[in-house]
Order: C-alpha cells, then sequence, then structure tokens
C-alpha cells in the first residue's frame, strides 16, 4: 500500500520538478512548485500510516505555508504582469550581479 | 600623577612622612612640600595658562606682543603668575634653608630617606617613591631652589610682555619640581623620573616661541640627543637592578663593594650611566643641542642651561662616586671626555658673536670641568665648581638676558629688524646699563678664575686634583692624567680670553646699535637688576666656603683669613668617604706636586696671574679692533677663524654622516617598504578577493531557469553524494 502511494508521490514530484525546470510561463512554473510540494504531502501522509500522527500535522504546516506563498507569488507575477506585459521568466533578468 | 599628590598632601599632614630612626637626630622639615610647591605652582599657572590659551596662542602666532592696553590693565592670568611661580620658590627655599639649618646642626652620618609610598612592586623589584635627605641633595636643592628663585623673579621682568607668561611660569615651576624629584630621589629609578621630566621641560621652554619653526626644531634636537644618552641611563639601570636587584641608592652603595675592583661589571654600568650623563650635560660627542637650546627664553637658558638641568650629570656621577670609584676605567673616560671637552667648547667660543652662544659653548667647557673633578675622584672639587658655575654662569646669562631686553626695546622702538643678540651691534653699553656691566664683570673674573672670586677657588680645585691624581703611586693612567691636566690649565686661559672678550665687545668701546636706537637702551628694572646683584655677591664671595688647606694657609688665603676652609669638602665627607677609600686602597696616596714640579699654591698663583694676564692684554687686544655692526660687516673668514666660527662643521658632519643617513633609510622605509612591500601585500589580497568575486558573480545570471536548473543539479549532487 504504501509502495505505490510513494511510487505516486515520486511521480508526482518528478512531473513537478520538469515542468518548474521546462516551462518559462511564472504561473505554470508556480503550479509545478505547488505539485512537488503536495507530491511531497502525499509522502507525508502515507508515512503517517506507519509511524503516527507527526506526518499528517506536517502536512498542515506545509498547505499553510503554500496558501500563504500562493499570495505572496501571485501577487508579484501579477505586478510584474502590469510591469511587463507578460509572464515569460526570460524577459525579465535584470537581478543580476 | 594626581593620586600621588593626594597622598604625599596625606602624608605630609602627618608631620612629613615617617623618617628613617637612623637618621642621627636629624629632623626633615617638610621635605614633600620643597617638591609639592613647585608642582601646586605648576598645576595653579597651567589652569591660568589654559583659561588664557586661546588668546595668547593667538598672539604667538601673530608674532607680535600680547596687547595688555596699558600697565594697569593685566588681566589676571598675568598677576597671578608673577606672585605665583616666585612665590612657590620662595617657599620651598625658605623650607630647604629649615633643612640645611637643621642638618647642619648635627653631623649626618647616613642619608635619610623618607618614605611615602610604594611606587611600585613587582615581585623581587620595588621602588618607593621615597626621598633622600643627605649632604649632597641638601647642596643642590639650595642651589636649584635659590637661583631658582633668582631666575623666578628676574622672569618677571623679562617675560613681563610675552602673550605666554602664564604658560612661561607653568613649564618653569613644572621644570623646578622634576629638577627636584632628580636630586631628591632615593633610588636611580626616582632619579630618572626627574632626570626625563627635566628633558621634557627643557624641550617645552626651548620650543617656547613655537611659532619660529628655528626655535622649535632647536626643542626637538635638544629632546632627541638626550634620548641618546638616556638609553644609557636606562641600560645602567637594568645592569644594576641584574647586580644588586634594587636601583635604591643606600643599598646599592653599601653591597657595591662587592664588585670586583675595575670589573667588566662595574665598568659597563659606570660608562652606560655616563653616556646618559653626556647627554644630559652635552658633552662631547653629544654637546650639540646645548648651543641650540639657547632659542628658548633666557632666564630658561640660565636655569635649565646653565645652573641645574645640564649640572645633573655631574650630580648623577657625584651620587654614584662609590660606582665610578670602583672603575679606573670609567673615570679616566669621565675625565677624559670632560676635558676634551673643556677644551673643544672653549675654542669655538673664542669666535662666536651672538653673545648667548658664547656663553652656551662656555657652558659646556666649564660642564667639562665639572667632569675632570668628578673624574679624577674629586667629588667635592666637581660639584663645588658646580655651585660656583650655578652663581656665576647664571648671572652672565641673566646680564645677557638684560642687555638682549635692552636691545629688542630699542630695535622695537624704531621697528628695525636687527640681531638684538649679536655682539657686534652692541658695544659702549657701560654707559647705558652700569649695573649689568658691574655684575657681569664680576661674574666673568670668577669665570677666568681669577682671586679672589669663586671661579678661582672651584676651577683651581680641580686642576690641582687633575695633577695630584696623575701623580699618585698606583695611578692607571699617568700620562693620560698630566694631558688633562694640560688641557685644563689651556682651557682656562682659553675661557679668560673669550668671556673678556664678549664683555669689551658688549660693554667697551663705542655704540654700534645705532643712534636712535641708543636713545632708547636703558637699564634693567629692579626687578632684572636685584637678582643681578645678589648673584654677582655669591659670585664674588661663594668661593669662600671651600677654600683648600694649602692655599687658605698661603698669602691667598690672606694666611688663615678666609673662615671656612675646606668647608663643602668637609660636608660632603659622609658621602665620598666611601669612594676615597676605595681609591686609597687601590691607588696610594695622591701626589703632592704637580707633573712638572710645583705644589698647589704655586701653580694656583701661576693660573691666576696668568689668567689676569690674558684679561688685561685681551681688554687692549679687543678694544683696539675696529668692529662694525652686523649690517657692515662684511669681512670674510678665512682659516682657522672659519672653522671655530662654523663650530668645526660638528653639525653639518653629524647631518651628512647621521642624520641624512637616517633621513634616507627613513625614506626607504617609507617609499619602499610601507608603500610597496607592505601596502602592495595589503592591496594584493584586496584585488585577489575582489576577483574570486567577480568571477563568482558570473553564476548570478538573473534568469530564474539558471538558478532552477543549478538548484536542482544541486539537490541531485548531494542525494547521490549521500547514497553511495
Amino acid at each position: 500500500m504504501i509502495t505505490e502511494a510513494l511510487v505516486l508521490s515520486a511521480i508526482l514530484f518528478v512531473i513537478g520538478t520538469f515542468g518548474f525546470l521546462v516551462r518559462r510561463n511564472a504561473i505554470i512554473m508556480f503550479l509545478c512548485v505547488e505539485l512537488q510540494l503536495n507530491a511531497v504531502n502525499l509522502s507525508f501522509v502515507a508515512f503517517s500510516r506507519m509511524w503516527g500522527i507527526d506526518g499528517q500535522i506536517f502536512v498542515f504546516f506545509v498547505m499553510t505555508v503554500a496558501a500563504a506563498e500562493a499570495a505572496v507569488g501571485l501577487a508579484i507575477i501579477i505586478s510584474i504582469f502590469r510591469h511587463y506585459e507578460t509572464v515569460n521568466v526570460d524577459s525579465f533578468n535584470l537581478l543580476k550581479w | 600623577m594626581v593620586s600621588g599628590v593626594f597622598a604625599s598632601l596625606i602624608a605630609l599632614t602627618q608631620g612629613g612622612g615617617q623618617a628613617a630612626a637612623e637618621g642621627a637626630h636629624f629632623e626633615p622639615f617638610l621635605p614633600g612640600l620643597v617638591v609639592l610647591l613647585p608642582l601646586l605652582g605648576f598645576l595653579a599657572n597651567g589652569i591660568l595658562a589654559l583659561r588664557h590659551g586661546r588668546a595668547s596662542a593667538d598672539a604667538v602666532r601673530a608674532g607680535g606682543e600680547f596687547n595688555l592696553g596699558g600697565p594697569d590693565s593685566r588681566p589676571s592670568t598675568h598677576t597671578l603668575p608673577t606672585w605665583i611661580g616666585p612665590g612657590v620658590m620662595a617657599g620651598a627655599f625658605l623650607i630647604t634653608l629649615v633643612n640645611f639649618g637643621r642638618m647642619l646642626g648635627v653631623h649626618l652620618e647616613a642619608p635619610v630617606v623618607v618614605h611615602y609610598w610604594t611606587w611600585m612592586a613587582t615581585g623581587t623589584f620595588t621602588v618607593d617613591a621615597a626621598l633622600q635627605l643627605d649632604q649632597l641633595s641638601m647642596i643642590m636643592m639650595m642651589i636649584i631652589t635659590g637661583v631658582g628663585f633668582l631666575i623666578h623673579v628676574f622672569s618677571v621682568g623679562y617675560m613681563k610682555e610675552d602673550p605666554g607668561y602664564p604658560r612661561y611660569f607653568a613649564y618653569l615651576n613644572l621644570f623646578v619640581f622634576f629638577m627636584l624629584v632628580l636630586v631628591m630621589g632615593s633610588s636611580y629609578a626616582l632619579m630618572f623620573v626627574g632626570w626625563e621630566g627635566v628633558g621634557l621641560c627643557s624641550y617645552l621652554l626651548i620650543g617656547f616661541w613655537f611659532a619660529d619653526r628655528e626655535k622649535a626644531d632647536a626643542g626637538k634636537k635638544a629632546f632627541i640627543v638626550n634620548r641618546i644618552g638616556d638609553v644609557g641611563f636606562l641600560i645602567a639601570m637594568f645592569l644594576l637592578y641584574k647586580a644588586f636587584h634594587t636601583v635604591d641608592f643606600v643599598p646599592v652603595f653599601a653591597e657595591a663593594e662587592t664588585l670586583a675592583y675595575g670589573g667588566a661589571l662595574v665598568t659597563a654600568i659606570t660608562l652606560f650611566f655616563f653616556l646618559g650623563a653626556v647627554g644630559k650635560s652635552a658633552q662631547m660627542p653629544l654637546y650639540v643641542w646645548l648651543p641650540d637650546a639657547m632659542a628658548g627664553p633666557t632666564p630658561v637658558s640660565a636655569l635649565i642651561h646653565a645652573a641645574t638641568m645640564v649640572t645633573a650629570g655631574v650630580y648623577l656621577v657625584a651620587r654614584s662616586s662609590v660606582l665610578f670609584a670602583l672603575s679606573p676605567v670609567a673615570s679616566a673616560t669621565v675625565a677624559g671626555v670632560g676635558a676634551l671637552t673643556a677644551l673643544f667648547a672653549a675654542t669655538i667660543a673664542l669666535k662666536q658673536n651672538d653673545i648667548k652662544k658664547v656663553l652656551a659653548y662656555s657652558t659646556v667647557s666649564q660642564l667639562g670641568y665639572m667632569f675632570v673633578g668628578v673624574g679624577v675622584g674629586a667629588y667635592a672639587a666637581g660639584v663645588f665648581h658646580l655651585m660656583t658655575h650655578a652663581f656665576f654662569k647664571a648671572l652672565l646669562f641673566l646680564g645677557s638676558g638684560a642687555v638682549i631686553h635692552a636691545m629688542h626695546h630699542a630695535y622695537h622702538s624704531t621697528h628695525r629688524h636687527e640681531d638684538a643678540q649679536d655682539m657686534r651691534n652692541m658695544g659702549g653699553l657701560k654707559a647705558y646699563m652700569p649695573i649689568t656691566w658691574a655684575t657681569m664683570w664680576v661674574a666673568t673674573l670668577a669665570i677666568a678664575g681669577i682671586w679672589p672670586f669663586a671661579g678661582f677657588f672651584s676651577k683651581d680645585e680641580i686642576i690641582w686634583q687633575t695633577a695630584a691624581f696623575g701623580g699618585a703611586a698606583g695611578a692607571p693612567f699617568p700620562t693620560l692624567y698630566t694631558i688633562y691636566w694640560i688641557i685644563a690649565l689651556a682651557a682656562a686661559m682659553l675661557t679668560a680670553f673669550y668671556m673678556t672678550r664678549m664683555m669689551v665687545m658688549t660693554f667697551h668701546g663705542t655704540n654700534r646699535t645705532g643712534e636712535a636706537e641708543a636713545k632708547q637702551l636703558h637699564e634693567a628694572p629692579a626687578t632684572m637688576w636685584i637678582p643681578l646683584a645678589v648673584l654677582a655677591a655669591l659670585s664674588a664671595f661663594g668661593g669662600w666656603i671651600n677654600v683648600p688647606e694649602a692655599i687658605q694657609n698661603s698669602f691667598l688665603g690672606g694666611m688663615g683669613a678666609f673662615p671656612m676652609s675646606e668647608w663643602l669638602h668637609h660636608w660632603l665627607e659622609p658621602l665620598t668617604a666611601q669612594a676615597h677609600h676605595i681609591q686609597e686602597v687601590n691607588l696610594g696616596e695622591l701626589s703632592h706636586s704637580a707633573p712638572f714640579g710645583g705644589g698647589e699654591v704655586l701653580w694656583a698663583v701661576l693660573s691666576t696671574v696668568a689668567a689676569g694676564v690674558v684679561v688685561l692684554l685681551t681688554i687692549r687686544t679687543v678694544g683696539r679692533q675696529k668692529i662694525v655692526s652686523v649690517a657692515e660687516d662684511t669681512t670674510e673668514l678665512t682659516g682657522i677663524s672659519a672653522l671655530l666660527y662654523n663650530k668645526y662643521y660638528v653639525d653639518e658632519i653629524y647631518d651628512r654622516f647621521i642624520v641624512q643617513p637616517i633621513i634616507e633609510a627613513s625614506r626607504f622605509c617609507w617609499r619602499v617598504v610601507d608603500a610597496r612591500i607592505i601596502d602592495g601585500t595589503v592591496n594584493a589580497v584586496g584585488l585577489v578577493s575582489k576577483g574570486i568575486g567577480w568571477g563568482i558573480s558570473m553564476f548570478q545570471t538573473g534568469s530564474v531557469n539558471t538558478y532552477a536548473f543549478i538548484l536542482t543539479v544541486g539537490v541531485l549532487v548531494i542525494l547521490g553524494a549521500s547514497l553511495f
């Protein structure tokens, strides 16, 4: 049972990572990060069946942080869009050196 | 310093500290107050000087005289020092007199040491803040406070119009404080405190008119040259500690004879002490600072550079008489350096035109005599000459001060910028300043060694003792002492010449100051001539306290008419007895005849007659010479004259072979070692960091994808590394 859950979690995480690396749309990249987070959440829940309630508590923490992060991240993306009229990450690379 | 003042104040209220019980009924009277009074004077005057500081410093920089706004409106910062400065000196002198009177009443065998507090205690090494009262320190205290008081009074008149008046008295009081610490301290360490302190005050007072670059430089020169000698003093103290584990006078001299006679250690100690003395007392080769020190106010030259500080070296040797007696090599060096300096400086003085320069070289020369005295074991004679020299040389300097004062005013009144110190601009001043003229003649006759003035007895004593020491059975270098004796006699004749030349050029002949200026020349005010008169009396009669027995009983001593035969000799006996004992055991009895025959009286008569003849001849020859004022003087000096006028080019030689190489080496250290090597290393470290930083910053592309890629790769690498 746990094996299947962990395999699913791994598949989701890899999809998330791959998407994060190859896509250029900021929103999509953001969603990929969410996918990674939730893949990890799935592992936590799966492990909690074996080692107790701690994993589920962690999931709540992760969800809370993810929600806060989504709020801030989406706000930033919106303000970037207002400025550049695009959300393609290749278009903004001023923050360097 | 502050805690020290408080501690001594507390000790004073308890009746002058705890006197050592063994001091044969000699009860010291407030010895701490003698030292403390000048210090309080310094603090009071110093506060006034600071209050007055800004205005005075501005006036000094402007090079003008401070506008007091009429004689009645002197600010309190000028009135108070007039009373505080000489006042504390008078107090110190009176207390010294009381102590002197008490000491006269008892026969004091061992020094009385008054302990106040422990200055430092480190393991095996302890130094107490303690004052030592004995016959030698008492004589020195009398000279310092007595002559010092007179010079303070003189300064009131001399410095009246100077903007730095309170500052001047602050420094002068501080100097007296340190000088008293020097002679009253009960250990070499405490003596060193005074030694350095007087050096500091000397520096401050030479550069008193600091706005003048030349004068400020003269102060620095004095300070730096003295440092060379001070190193010797320090090394000697370290060696002394190594040998005796203490630097207090009493235990050191008690154990001194455990050192081998003529041994390497005692020779090293005494030679290093002598190096210190050479610096402080301006002997060859470190004498060069003293003539330049004449840049200071003239009363300073009288007090510091004639009467007291420069004699500290003689005091040091006399105080360490036991150690010097143990080392014939060191003693011969002391006498040799003294004799050479006496002759060398006297020859330079022959050709100087600046009145103070003549006196400066004369001081160097006379200090040489003192060293000859203490070098041939005649410690009492050396101290005797120190004392009479303090009288007549202080008088000569103060007299020259009165002359310069008058000349300065004369030129000031007509706004002419002539040299007020050059004797070629003087001449005929006798008519304008009769008191100064008369008193300075007394001093001149005294220094020339004319009977019965003070200098005759003291200088002749030294010359005679040199001959007697060289003729002793076991004298280490008899020929050498004969040479010293001849040099001393020759230098005495030169002294008679250059001093008379100075007097004739200054006071006799026709006046060369200028017609308008001559009307302004005037006698010094009472505050200035009264000290001159007192010093003249001392220069005339001061020598009678120590008339050698042979002379006492001859016609020179009025067949025993002088009341105080060999008084100083007997007075210092308890301190010099040990040294004389060492000398007698190792060298045998002193000779009773000079190298070429003749006794003490014969040579005394010969030398005074010869000096008298030189004085008379000089009056005639110099009086006949045509001297023209500086502005008209166009004579080119040649040959020996030029050599002497230019002081044997010693300053130039030092500059070429010592000063310039040091400057070059310093420049090398600055331009190459500091700017290239050290700065280069630091800059290179900075540049490398900057380069590395620049290289690494290339990874920061600003592209989110790059970061994401690197992050992922990094995680994979760490995972892989932790798995395998």
